[in-house]
């Protein structure tokens, strides 16, 4: 039997992730320990609040390191903050050094007249399209809360982006990584379809 | 561009929802989850629990509620009523609400809003503010469900939350709250045009075109209404098709 791992890492709520892989039928767990998080099928890093203190946390546990290694054979998904520490850096607060897995960087959301966190849903356009967006229409709408975006280095990793005052990252893919800027777990029909993809992805 | 967002809100009492009605399709009028899986399926965009539980004995009913809505649907929704400390966020928080509102609590105790947007981060903090005109013209904020006057600046008052760490404002007016006459334009105009982070209008909404006009009015981010969807005067998907019919941004599934 497949599984999923939900790196715990002590950012943000990780139940969310979980009830919506209970729901579509997806075999996961939750920890934080670099042994059992290697014996799944593919990993989800979650994550809400700031870039330094999570890129700080998977450092001191060593995740960080383990992350770079699994990835080489086995898929894992970034949701939110968790696709931002994918990317090279980050600017939030100072700069910070992510895990560099796609090349780019994570920058303030500033842009005249809206207002920041961009919270809501929005609408998707696919650019490249990747396994996990097989269900995915342009004009789908998805559920952001986001601050900070990335700006890709390569457009070749960029799978869909949104529309706030400028082009937004929403999706990426690089090999065996993933990441969503939005939640899909927060995104009915057509988040939970994301994970389900994902899902198939592994078996 | 970011849709304009519709939020039915559930009043919860002892876990039960208030007035329940028997929709169409609804096995259990009074549970919670069965209408939070009925305003999902006309395609709201998050929901409210608004716990008016009243003895404290029976607070942590709307635990439950939240842990069985967070299980079966999947999109955000918003906890309030007797929120008094940030160990009362990180309970809602880790039952699996997205964002916990705080009212009164905030008014008599500034640093809440702090404190809880430096745990958890702003995203999930929102400010409710209950707001009513005073004679020369001025709102001021009332506490404890609307019964007292603390004689601030409402306005005022959504610009310090948000330098407080607010990530958001569910602005209810007082004076068109159950009027069905419409939202009030000038209050949520006064202070959307503001603030930097989203105002959820409240109060006064009973036809389509009250929902249009505090968007293009008024300029909010999102609008609630309760009994208007409770009694089923009128659908989500009714007010989103008319949003959509004024090229107003939402999301219709």
């Amino acid at each position: 039997m497949k599984k999923i791992g939900i790196i715990d890492y002590g950012m943000g709520n990780l139940h969310s992730v979980k009830n919506a892989l209970d729901f579509i039928g997806a075999d996961s767990f939750v920890s934080d320990d670099v042994n059992e998080l290697s014996q799944a099928d593919g990993l989800i890093l979650p994550g809400v609040g700031a870039f330094p203190d999570a890129m700080a946390r998977l450092s001191e546990t060593g995740l960080d390191k383990f992350i770079r290694e699994y990835v080489k054979t086995k898929p894992l998904i970034g949701i939110c903050l968790g696709m931002q520490l994918l990317f090279d850096k980050s600017y939030e607060f100072r700069e910070c050094e992510g895990l560099g897995l796609i090349g780019g960087e994570v920058v303030k959301i500033e842009e005249t007249g809206l207002k920041v966190p961009h919270m809501g849903w929005n609408e998707l356009s696919v650019v490249n399209p990747s396994p996990i967006t097989s269900t995915l229409k342009t004009g789908d709408q998805v559920y952001f809360v986001h601050s900070y975006k990335a700006i890709v280095k390569d457009r070749a990793d960029l799978v869909a982006v949104t529309d706030y005052g400028s082009e937004v990252t929403a999706i990426v893919a690089r090999g065996n990584v993933y990441g969503c800027q939005f939640h899909p777990e927060k995104s009915e029909t057509v988040g939970l379809n994301i994970l389900r993809n994902f899902w198939s992805l592994i078996q | 561009m970011l849709s304009k967002r519709i939020i039915p809100c559930l009043d919860v009492k002892d876990g039960r929802v208030v007035k329940g009605v028997n929709f169409v399709g609804l096995r259990d009028a009074g549970d919670p989850v069965e209408s939070a899986k009925f305003y999902n399926s006309q395609g709201a965009d998050e929901l409210v629990f608004l716990d008016i539980t009243a003895s404290s004995d029976k607070r942590k009913t709307i635990v439950d509620v939240v842990e069985r809505t967070a299980r079966e649907v999947f999109m955000p929704f918003t906890v309030g009523g007797g929120i008094r400390t940030v160990e009362d966020f990180r309970e809602m928080l880790l039952a699996g609400a997205d964002k916990v509102a705080v009212n009164s609590s905030a008014v008599l105790n500034k640093q809440i809003i702090a404190d809880a947007a430096d745990k958890f981060g702003s995203q999930c903090v929102v400010l409710a503010i209950d707001a009513k005109r005073c004679e020369d013209g001025h709102f001021t904020v009332y506490i404890n469900g609307g019964r007292k006057d603390m004689g601030i600046d409402a306005i005022e008052w959504a610009i310090e939350a948000e330098k407080l760490g607010a990530g958001e404002i569910l602005l209810t007016s007082m004076d068109t709250d159950g009027t069905k006459n419409g939202f009030d334009i000038e209050l949520t105009k006064a202070v959307a045009e503001r603030v930097n982070i989203p105002v959820i209008a409240s109060g006064g909404g009973g036809n389509v075109t009250h929902f249009s006009d505090v968007f293009e009015k008024a300029g909010a981010d999102a609008a609630l209404a309760a009994s208007l969807f409770h009694f089923r005067e009128l659908s989500v998907r009714e007010v989103k098709e008319h949003l959509k019919s004024r090229n107003i941004p939402v999301r219709l599934t």
